[in-house]
């Protein structure tokens, strides 16, 4: 069990006002709040040992060096990983699929397979469209069913000796279903696959373990998970690490430069070229550290709460649609009342201090399934109680109200 | 009338309303009024992709002035559509292309214009503007 009065504490903003109505923050899937913990530590940084990192033999560099480090550390538990230096710090989620998007141009050859979900962010898209424009390799996407589940039967028709590469999110941002990546991945290394999944709607409510689902590459943002915006990592399995070259050049990554050759510095700073987030980084560490102390189990089971409550109250709307209603979902509800626009909630519920998120959610092609020009999604997260959700769904029925 | 006095009579009915909940069901009412477009003209070419609302606009010239008539697939922006439309249409293309929108500020919906919200409309005043230039330079 979980205090949630005094969590919200460490929470401040939210005992703020928002158009003169008190704030009910309801768009964690898109950042999540940052508790006073990973302020203070941002604080700390930069009042007590704010200098360049693996550089300098003065203190401060020192302990900056030693706190980044021991932040990698905590994610690579935090995740499982097998060693530190397979965690990559990048600047989110993007950064990372754009790294390894990147990294296969030189591995892929014209006719090459690569497979996408029906129900990725457009982060999880673009980049593996625009690598295929480069290298000539086919883009193939694994279909989903009306309650946004993807067929695996279809998945089994997608694969063979052509696939180089599978990614799919972990959880779906615009849907909150959870995707069954462990099959996903299995059924690739299959026919000798690498995996990425995209764990950025994953890592506030799910621990992945990288060893046991064995997956290729797993990437996330610090500012899901109670962290800073801006920063993130990439965990890539060692070999494959060593196999991609590196993704930009600069100072860090290198082991020794002259004009004739440059030799790459080794894992994991091969893939961080310049001066880091470092203060970002530490930020990181500290929210793993403040989410493990709740227990993400806790925090699973609390949301999954908050998720059913809601999706009862919110069905009793006469109208209401709720797109995604898979069997495994988190605390993400993304539904349209019949005859009014998304917009036009969204921006009335802001008046009524409710923040949620209105449109496409960087997922058109989810939208362009079930053909309607968006959604309004409510997402939770462990901070938000049932009195909140009782007064979000008052005001969408005022909302409703004044719209019909 | 001119650009000026009409908006300053927006501005005047607008400050008759308490609260946000009369101006928004103000806004609602002008959404729900008759299509301001005709069919004919709700085509990709007049379309403006907001990231959360369509914006249609079509323009014309009749007189030496610019008739304008728009749409969108949302209720309040299609007000504020209604509202602009009001401003602008009608006008010569010289004068809207001098005038500003601050009077949507002054009614209390600047929220709707900033850039960030994507709703089509900041790229539809860009599009008036436009095609009054456009306009300018044909009767020049």
């Amino acid at each position: 069990m979980i205090d949630i009065k005094s969590l919200r504490e460490d929470f401040p903003i939210l005992q703020r006002k928002v158009n003169g109505q008190p704030l009910i923050y309801l768009d964690n899937a898109a950042t999540s709040q940052t508790p006073k913990q990973v302020v203070d530590t941002i604080v700390d940084y930069y009042y007590n040992y704010n200098a360049n990192i693996h550089r300098g033999v003065h203190t401060l560099s020192q302990e900056a060096t030693d706190k980044y480090e021991q932040a990698r550390r905590t994610i690579q538990e935090h995740f499982n990983a097998a060693h530190p230096y397979e965690i990559i710090f990048t600047s989110g989620t993007t950064h990372g699929i754009n790294m390894i998007a990147s990294g296969f141009e030189s591995l892929l050859q014209p006719g090459d397979e690569l497979i996408v979900s029906a129900m990725e962010h457009h982060s999880n898209i673009v980049p593996w469209q625009m690598l295929c424009e480069r290298t000539g390799a086919i883009l193939k996407v694994i279909p989903m069913s009306e309650e946004g589940e993807l067929s695996m039967e279809a998945y089994d028709t997608l694969l063979n000796e052509k696939t180089r590469l599978v990614f799919c999110n972990h959880i779906s941002n615009a849907l909150g279903t959870i995707n069954p990546i462990k099959t996903i991945i299995d059924k690739a290394h299959a026919v000798g696959a690498a995996v990425l999944i995209d764990g950025a709607q994953a890592c506030p409510h799910i621990k992945a373990d990288v060893q046991a689902l064995d997956v290729d590459f797993y990437v996330v943002s610090a500012h899901k998970m109670c962290g800073p915006t801006g920063v993130g990592v990439l965990y890539g399995k060692e070999e494959w690490l060593e196999k991609l070259p590196p993704y930009q050049g600069g100072g860090e990554m290198i082991a020794e430069v002259s004009f004739e050759k440059t030799t790459y510095a080794g894992l994991p700073h091969k893939f961080e070229a310049g001066t880091p987030d470092i203060c970002g980084g530490i930020a990181f560490g500290a929210a793993v550290d403040y989410i493990n102390r709740i227990g993400m189990e806790n925090i699973a089971a609390y949301e999954h709460e908050l998720l059913e409550y809601a999706t009862d109250k919110l069905l009793e709307i006469d109208g209401l649609r709720i797109y995604g209603t898979a069997g495994k979902k988190t605390s993400v509800i993304s539904f349209n009342i019949e005859g009014i626009h998304p917009y036009d909630i969204g921006a009335i519920l802001d008046k009524l201090g409710v923040a949620v998120r209105t449109g496409h959610h960087c997922a058109q092609p989810v939208m362009e399934f079930y053909k309607i020009p968006g959604t309004v999604r409510a997402s939770f997260a462990f901070y938000n109680t049932k009195e909140e959700i009782d007064t979000f769904v008052a005001a969408l029925i005022r909302a409703k109200n004044m719209l019909l | 009338m001119t650009i000026k006095e009409i908006q300053e009579n927006i501005v005047d009915e607008f400050s008759m309303f308490d609260d946000w909940m009369q101006r928004y069901e103000y806004m609602i009412e002008l959404g729900k009024s008759l299509p301001l477009i005709d069919e004919q003209y709700k085509t990709d070419d007049n379309l403006i992709k907001g990231c959360q609302s369509k914006v249609w606009v079509h323009a014309g010239l009749d007189n030496d002035k610019v008739v304008f008539t728009a749409d969108s697939d949302a209720i309040i922006t299609k007000g504020i559509i209604a509202i602009l439309i009001r401003a602008f249409s009608g006008q010569a293309p010289k004068d809207i292309i001098e005038a500003d929108t601050g009077f949507i500020d002054e009614i209390g919906l600047k929220e709707h214009l900033s850039p960030t919200r994507a709703n089509g409309l900041v790229s539809m005043i860009k599009q008036i503007k436009m095609y009054a230039i456009a306009y300018q330079t044909q009767l020049n």
